[in-house]
């Protein structure tokens, strides 16, 4: 009997996956509207007539203009049609469940325990209304009383905030704090400047500007650290603070960390660490020790909760004791018998989101923390690293491809890569063979804009992957450099196992052919309705 | 509970050598395989570059681990076990979280891990994303007769606040004027987000009837005003039956017209569009997410199609364009150079991760309950809303509602001549397992014993009349 298996290795390693993303070729959901068809119905309210509040009746009270002439027009499905069509949908994705997701650098793209999903969608969490009185949701607020002490002490913070939306969110509310501190002092419109480097999340930059502050952004030094000395020429009297990354988008730990952090105190300013790059450091470095006033924490990157397609994440703003009184209101109270939401706070910057944050996704990253205490979080940080140098290691073997900055130093939890050798060989650039990538099931992204690391791509491993899952991602990426070079088309007119073919690009930057809605789209190619 | 004593121990290097389930690279001969191939001795070694003084001495202080998934579970569904959740009271709070039924098809679909789990993969990797969110813009559309939606925003509060600072892009102008009878926590988000280019001016409303005062919007309102913003329902639950008006005023000045419409009321109310808005934004959250404790939330804007307002939008817009093969839909990302993700603080704010997930989930909704189950959702909200309002203005003392609007959902109601105050009232409704209405009293203190109540299609007749039972009893 023929053994099937022989037929899945060379040389005693697995053959490339013979891959094809899932392809439904789904209509518009709008396509596949019958008019009549119900998806669910509405309970109506049933009882003994009440002639004044009966819907006609009712509908009365409003003047007629308004009242809705015609019923909005929404597609028209049953159940199943509904369901088929979204779980047709949703297998025509590459979700961290279905592959080895290394390739989209800087977002930790780790394994979300199923668990804790489970967790989260319990019916005392899912089913609490924000506003029922506090002894009726003890349960929820210890739970984020806890994880503000476990996010304390990995931080070395004194005082968390769990109710920024997300991690930009969460630079948005440090900056805020920023000003609030200045303000605080009289120096508002004096400090107007913060500075941030060009390997610190673009957030960084945008959140200050949106804050109100003029942004100078620092470049990094020929080996690629932040430039202490352009620090030191930037600093002034108006000087708010430092919003930074450490390891830095390039995987690179920036060593002086704490004299950047001297330098902008000695000028009046904060310092806030984004720490959306921590999960090589849990364990390892924290940010009070470096000297810092202000961090946050994307949760749904290194605390695990699943990403879900862009949101709802979290994001945690960690602060030292005297910046405590402007984080935004509420804080979790504990007063050794029950927990409170603490309005009482007049120095606070205010309400962040309507009301404290995503609550489910700090359960998720609670009962992700309890998994592992303290021995297992610096595992985390500890294989993670091993995971990424050991990325490093290998990839660098592949020709065409080089790691800039930081010759023979040993890089963080990730790294920014350069096709630019390749690029010049073969003229076919890192964003398609991305695209290519997609061809054998992996994913890959190039890195946040501008490209001062040419033809970049910047690949994440965290812990969460295998060696063996490792290994399969070099062989994918070296497989379609070397197509690259032999088979320049079949990269540049990628992908070909994909749920759809090339895209043209052009009418999404075109005002008179884009369209964000099927009814702009009906109408812009012509087949307006009715 | 105090997070020292034994619920902690000092968890030293152990040579436990715990094997991690999410750690596949923990097993100690995998570990050594990898640090033997890029020559390290140990991971110590990874973190040479890393100084010794900045280096955390000992370990962290933290809880023991509950290292198996069934101790994990136990204890936090122990904690867990404190709540009540709203399903086991009658629930009368709204005030912008709202309890409706959940469709199992909205949970069946946001729970599956590829929409859980994916993140911002190109449309050749998540082509079912780009598409699901698409449509949900195109529902979203239809619902609010506008022809652009963003990807959603964190939240409802986040939709305002941008919607207002767009419109300060877009004129020019650094002024805006915005309905009083706003909630204080909105509010309070609009000061901070708008605190460095914009001032606020409050517009007074009628007290009787909660309508804006046009002849103090006609008096505040120049030609430095970029936005006039009302909410349609309001917080306080009526309906401002007077948005032409309103619109007409604003454009007349120039400025832009914000309102914020809660999208549960548009199969029966006429969309804001329809009355001179020219930014609409609010809070999905009504259309399938459960509340959780306020994590539910997602927001929305939406303008007509217009470049100028399209650029000046700091989210993520998804737009359908042709493949190289005839009839394939693909989609991408609409003029994305307007983002800070393409030019960092050049980009219109910022844009980030978001509450995609809801946005997909409100999709759903839409199609589930199409045009017919829309009108029939308002028309029984406002069925439910009056008769509340009808019975619990028959009890001695209780006057509901405050204001001589017509209201959607929520509706103000004052306990003043009861001798009791609302803190009062909701605690002995709450013994009664009923969550009474929103406490206004510190919020509108010019209200008096006021609270803000709110019903929905999960509420039958007799729902309603146990929660006036249990006022009578309370007041009487």
């Amino acid at each position: 009997m023929e053994d099937i298996a022989r037929h899945r290795y060379t040389d005693g390693k697995p053959n490339l996956r013979r891959f094809h993303q899932a392809k439904w070729d789904e209509p518009i959901i709008f396509e596949l509207s019958c008019e009549g068809q119900r998806g669910i119905l509405v309970p109506e309210f049933e009882g003994e007539t009440q002639t004044e509040a009966d819907a006609e009746d009712v509908l009365a009270t409003l003047p007629d203009e308004m009242r809705r002439k015609e019923p909005p027009k929404l597609p028209e499905l049953s159940q199943p049609q509904v369901l088929r069509h979204y779980v047709r949908l949703s297998q025509e994705n590459l979700g961290a469940d279905l592959n080895v997701e290394i390739g989209q650098g800087t977002c930790t793209m780790k394994y979300s325990p199923k668990i804790n999903d489970q967790l989260a969608t319990h019916p005392d969490v899912v089913d609490l209304h924000p506003l029922q009185q506090e002894e009726t949701v003890q349960g929820i607020l210890e739970i984020m009383y806890r994880f503000e002490q476990i996010l304390k002490e990995i931080s070395g913070m004194d005082r968390f905030s769990l109710q920024p939306a997300a991690g930009s969110a969460a630079i948005y509310t440090n900056a805020s704090i920023i000003r609030a501190y200045h303000e605080s002092r009289g120096e508002a419109g004096q400090r107007d400047e913060m500075i941030t480097t060009i390997y610190s999340h673009p957030s960084n930059a945008a959140c200050a500007q949106t804050a109100g502050f003029k942004v100078i952004t620092l470049y990094p030094d020929e080996d690629g650290y932040p430039d202490l000395d352009a620090l030191k020429a930037a600093v002034s009297e108006r000087t708010a603070g430092l919003m930074i990354t450490n390891p830095e988008d390039t995987g690179i730990f920036n060593p002086e960390i704490d004299d950047f952090v001297q330098v902008v105190h000695d000028a009046g300013g904060l310092c806030a660490y984004d720490q959306a790059n921590a999960n090589g450091v849990l364990g390892i470095t924290r940010a009070r020790d470096a000297g810092f006033d202000l961090c946050h924490f994307n949760l749904h990157k290194t605390f695990s909760s699943p990403h879900g397609c862009g949101g709802p994440g979290a994001g945690a703003c960690g602060v030292r004791e005297d910046l405590a009184k402007f984080l935004p209101v509420p804080l979790v109270a504990f007063d050794g018998e029950a927990y409170h939401l603490d309005y009482d706070r007049p120095h606070s910057i205010g309400k962040m989101v309507p009301f404290y944050g995503y609550p489910p996704v700090v359960l998720r990253a609670y009962a992700w923390a309890m998994s592992l205490g303290a021995e297992g979080l610096r595992e985390v940080a500890e294989i993670a690293v091993l995971n990424n140098n050991y990325l490093l290691n290998k990839m660098l073997k592949i020709p065409g491809l080089s790691a800039p900055y930081a010759e023979g130093k040993r890089r963080v939890e990730q790294v920014r890569y350069s096709w630019e050798e390749l690029v010049e060989e073969t003229d076919v650039r890192s964003e398609e063979l991305g695209i290519r990538a997609a061809d054998f099931g992996i994913h890959y992204w190039t890195s946040h804009h501008p490209f001062i690391v040419p033809e970049p791509c910047t690949l994440e491993p965290t812990e969460t992957p295998s060696k063996d899952d490792l290994d399969e991602y070099v062989a994918v990426i070296s497989h379609v450099a070397q197509e690259a070079r032999t088979n320049p088309e079949v990269v540049r007119t990628a992908p070909h196992n994909s749920t759809v073919h090339k895209i043209d690009h052009d009418p999404l930057d075109d005002p008179s052919r884009w369209a964000m809605t099927w009814r702009a789209y009906r109408r812009k190619v012509g087949q307006e309705r009715d | 509970m105090t997070l020292t004593g034994e619920d902690y121990r000092k968890t030293a290097m152990s040579d436990k050598g715990i094997t991690y389930p999410y750690i596949p690279n923990s097993v100690p001969r995998v570990k050594e395989e990898m640090l033997e191939e890029i020559g390290a001795e140990s991971v110590e070694d990874l973190y040479e570059d890393m100084p010794e003084r900045l280096r955390l001495k000992g370990s962290m202080n933290l809880p023991q681990p509950l290292l198996s998934e069934y101790e994990l579970r136990r204890h936090v569904e122990g904690i867990l076990a404190k709540n009540e959740s709203a399903p086991e009271y009658l629930n009368f709070l709204g005030a912008g979280c709202y309890q409706h039924h959940v469709p199992a098809v909205c949970d069946e679909i946001n729970q599956r891990g590829e929409f859980l789990t994916a993140y911002a993969g190109e449309p050749y990797d998540d082509h079912g994303r780009f598409q699901a969110l698409f449509e949900y813009a195109s529902m979203m559309g239809e619902l609010l007769n506008m022809d652009v939606v963003n990807v959603p925003t964190y939240d409802g509060f986040q939709a305002v606040a941008t919607s207002l600072r767009m419109t300060c892009r877009l004129t020019g102008r650094r002024e805006v004027l915005i309905a009083e009878t706003i909630g204080a926590d909105l509010l309070s988000k609009i000061r901070d987000y708008c605190k460095p280019t914009i001032t606020i001016t409050l517009v007074g409303h009628d007290p009787d009837t909660g309508q804006l005062d046009l002849d103090d919007l006609e008096s505040k309102i120049s030609d430095q005003t970029a936005a006039v913003f009302f909410q349609n329902p309001s917080y306080l639950g009526l309906i401002e039956v007077r948005g032409q008006e309103i619109s007409q005023i604003t454009h007349d000045h120039g400025a832009v017209c914000v309102v914020e419409a809660d999208p549960m009321s548009l199969g029966v109310l006429t969309p804001p569009a329809d009355y001179g808005a020219d930014i609409v934004c609010g809070d999905i959250q009504p259309l399938g997410m459960h509340m959780q404790f306020g994590g539910g939330q997602a927001g929305y804007i939406a303008t007509r199609d217009e470049e100028a307002y399209v650029m000046e939008y700091p989210s993520r817009l998804f737009g359908i364009a042709p493949t190289s093969v005839p009839g394939e839909y693909g989609f991408g990302d609409v003029a994305y150079e307007r983002t800070s993700f393409a030019i960092r603080e050049e980009g219109k704010e910022w844009v980030g991760t978001a509450a995609a997930l809801w946005g997909i989930t409100a999709g759903v909704y839409l199609a589930l309950m199409g045009p017919q189950g829309m009108v029939e959702i308002g028309e029984g909200l406002m069925s439910r809303s009056r008769y509340a309002m009808l019975e619990m203005d028959k009890i001695g003392g209780v006057k509901a509602p405050v204001l001589r609007s017509p209201h959607f959902r929520e509706f103000v109601v004052d306990f003043g001549s009861t001798g009791k105050t609302v803190a009062e009232i909701n605690e002995a409704l709450m013994i009664r397992k009923i969550f009474g209405g929103k406490d206004l009293t510190e919020e509108r203190p010019e209200l008096g014993e006021c609270a803000l109540f709110c019903v929905s299609e999960v509420h039958t007749r007799e729902d309603i009349d146990q929660l006036t039972t249990a006022l009578k009893e309370i007041v009487d």
